[in-house]
């Protein structure tokens, strides 16, 4: 059973999720219509502070050293930042959005 | 809740936001597509909440209030921001994410164990590049786009600012940052940390403070891209997959709208990276020194007759038009055109504007039909059938030396062939040249009526007169 013992880095695993994520980003974005490419930057812009959860690790770490102290400072700044991004980035979205309509005739 | 289920989790909310940008492929599937995006993140919250929840009463406190602000900020902003003012947004919100990388890799550098990476002054090394790449193109991220939204926003001029021997420094700069990481790396020490984010901060002023206000578009589309990277480099750190595909799909998109930018200015990426075009400045020296040729001056009046009259009008807004705020006025006059049975088109070129996509937000702001709204290959043919072509603010994306001056330039752009009309009609605030400094030949044909006033002023006064 030699071969069980060979286990893949963690790392590799992450790597082929990215590659293939940009692949498939490359694709859905070249099939956003320009109309729309406001709305695409306004929500990518959403989408990237998934790095929200970071800031809540971070925040919410046990307050056992003066290095988690700094890590709760860290993520509590990190925290609000992002959240302007989410909630301020889905909602002018949406609001742009509901402007496009069609012709009513 | 297990380790794997959470994993399985985060994939949901990284599928969510794949369909969440799926979803703009036409407006009519775009806003449920932004509320998959809404429910991924909500998702990746939740998970991150119910399996690693804040240690303490204190840690909650921070985690709700922290939330509570940043909602409530978020959402005044998107209430009250006008539609011009889209691209000093975004601009705004990609600082944000570019800082938030930065404070996150702090966070999990003074506590690593709350991260899995490690213990204090142990950090795994793999862990240390990833988060010193994320780092340093978050922080590059966040100055550069402080400048772009100085920029955007007229609180710093729009001219290139040319630092002698600028080209040196950045790859000074540059090394410094790199033997830093490497430093970082191999002694795990926080001066390094903190130096490599100085140098980052340094460099993202240093890159962005050459870019001329008209290559704009290209800047905060690359802004873009830069802050999905740092995002992505976070995402290794953590592990998180959520993360490490968001990072992947705005890193990419950004590059894409990237390169469209770059493509309709006829530029390479690098000479707009390298910076030094379009300066507000260099616009003196087209009419001035030149002959003096005759343009025709035309009335608001004569437009309104002459475009009631027209079978056919297509309308070509430009930045002038969202600086005037016209595009309500524009709406009405198209209105009293389509009641006279005037047929009523708009073209967009892909870089009208200060960013992607902003004149068709404008447009639809204004109550505007996106199916009357088209891209520039899909409406250049029409342009010969058209009795008049409307350009409201635009002018280099129209100008024929693209297509006819080998000189020119900016020959080798793809423009509007607005001249193909049978009447141009240029609503402009003077016959100075364009933002790429550039003499429009256009404005001295006999087909062309000059309108010469504040975009919003003259639409209302043809409006009047019809």
């Amino acid at each position: 059973m030699e071969h069980a013992a060979q286990v893949v880095d963690p790392f590799i695993f992450r790597l082929s999720i990215f590659v293939l994520a940009v692949f498939v980003g490359y694709f859905v974005v070249w099939s956003v219509t320009p109309a729309l490419h406001t709305p695409l930057m306004s929500v990518t812009n959403a989408i990237s502070s998934v790095i929200v959860v970071g800031a809540l690790l971070a925040g919410g770490v046990a307050n056992v050293s003066s290095g988690s102290g700094w890590a709760r400072a860290f993520g509590f700044v990190a925290l609000i930042f992002a959240c302007i991004n989410i909630f301020g980035g889905f909602l002018v979205t949406q609001r742009m959005l509901a402007m496009y309509k069609k012709k009513s005739k | 809740m297990s380790a794997n289920f959470s994993a399985f989790l985060y994939l949901v909310a990284g599928v969510l936001f794949i369909l969440s940008l799926r979803g703009l492929s036409s407006p009519a599937s775009s806003r449920q597509g932004n509320l998959f995006g809404m429910v991924g993140m909500a998702i990746a919250v939740a998970t991150t909440l119910a399996n690693h929840p804040p240690a303490d009463g204190l840690a909650w406190v921070l985690v709700i209030v922290g939330i509570a602000i940043g909602a409530a900020i978020g959402a005044v902003i998107a209430r009250r921001v006008p539609m011009t003012s889209m691209p000093e947004l975004v601009a705004a919100f990609h600082s944000l994410v570019g800082m938030a990388a930065v404070l996150v890799a702090a966070g999990a550098f003074y506590a690593p164990e709350a991260f899995d990476i490690g213990t204090p002054g142990n950090i795994h090394t793999q862990s240390l590049v990833e988060m010193s790449l994320g780092v340093a193109i978050g922080a590059l991220t966040f100055t550069g786009s402080v400048i772009a939204f100085l920029k955007l926003s007229a609180r710093m001029s729009g001219s290139p600012i040319i630092l002698p021997a600028r080209h040196v420094i950045n790859v000074a700069l540059a090394v410094a940052l790199v033997a830093c990481i490497v430093g970082l790396v191999v002694t795990g020490s926080p001066v390094f940390f903190w130096l490599n984010v100085i140098l980052a901060l340094t460099l993202g002023v240093l890159m962005i403070i050459p870019i001329g206000g008209a290559d704009m578009p290209v800047v905060i589309s690359m802004l873009n891209s830069y802050s999905g990277w740092a995002a992505a480099g976070i995402g290794f750190t953590l592990g998180n997959s959520a993360l490490i595909i968001t990072g992947a799909l705005v890193g990419s998109s950004g590059a894409i709208l990237s390169y469209i930018m770059c493509h309709a200015m006829n530029r390479s990426f690098i000479s707009v990276i390298l910076g030094g075009f379009g300066g507000e400045t260099a616009a003196a020296g087209g009419g001035a020194g030149g002959e003096q040729k005759p343009a025709k001056l035309g009335s608001a009046d004569d437009a309104a007759f002459i475009m009631k009259n027209a079978s056919k009008v297509i309308i070509v807004p430009g930045y002038g038009m969202a600086v005037a705020q016209a595009q309500h006025a524009l709406r009405e006059m198209a209105d009293m055109l389509k009641k006279e049975g005037v047929e009523v088109k708009y073209a967009i070129h892909p870089v009208a504007g200060r960013m992607p996509g902003h004149m068709n937000v404008l447009l639809a702001e204004a109550n505007v039909p996106y199916d009357e709204v088209f891209e520039l290959e899909d409406i250049n043919s029409e342009f010969a059938q058209a009795d008049i072509a409307f350009v409201i603010g635009a002018n280099d994306v129209t100008n024929p030396a693209a297509e006819e001056d080998k000189t020119s330039p900016i020959y080798g752009m793809p423009v509007l062939q607005v001249w193909k009309a049978g009447t141009v009609m240029f609503i402009k605030r003077s016959l100075a040249s364009g933002y790429a400094g550039i003499d429009n030949p256009l404005f001295y044909r006999d087909n062309t009526m000059m309108l010469l006033g504040d975009a919003k002023k003259v639409t209302e006064n043809i409006v009047k007169a019809m």
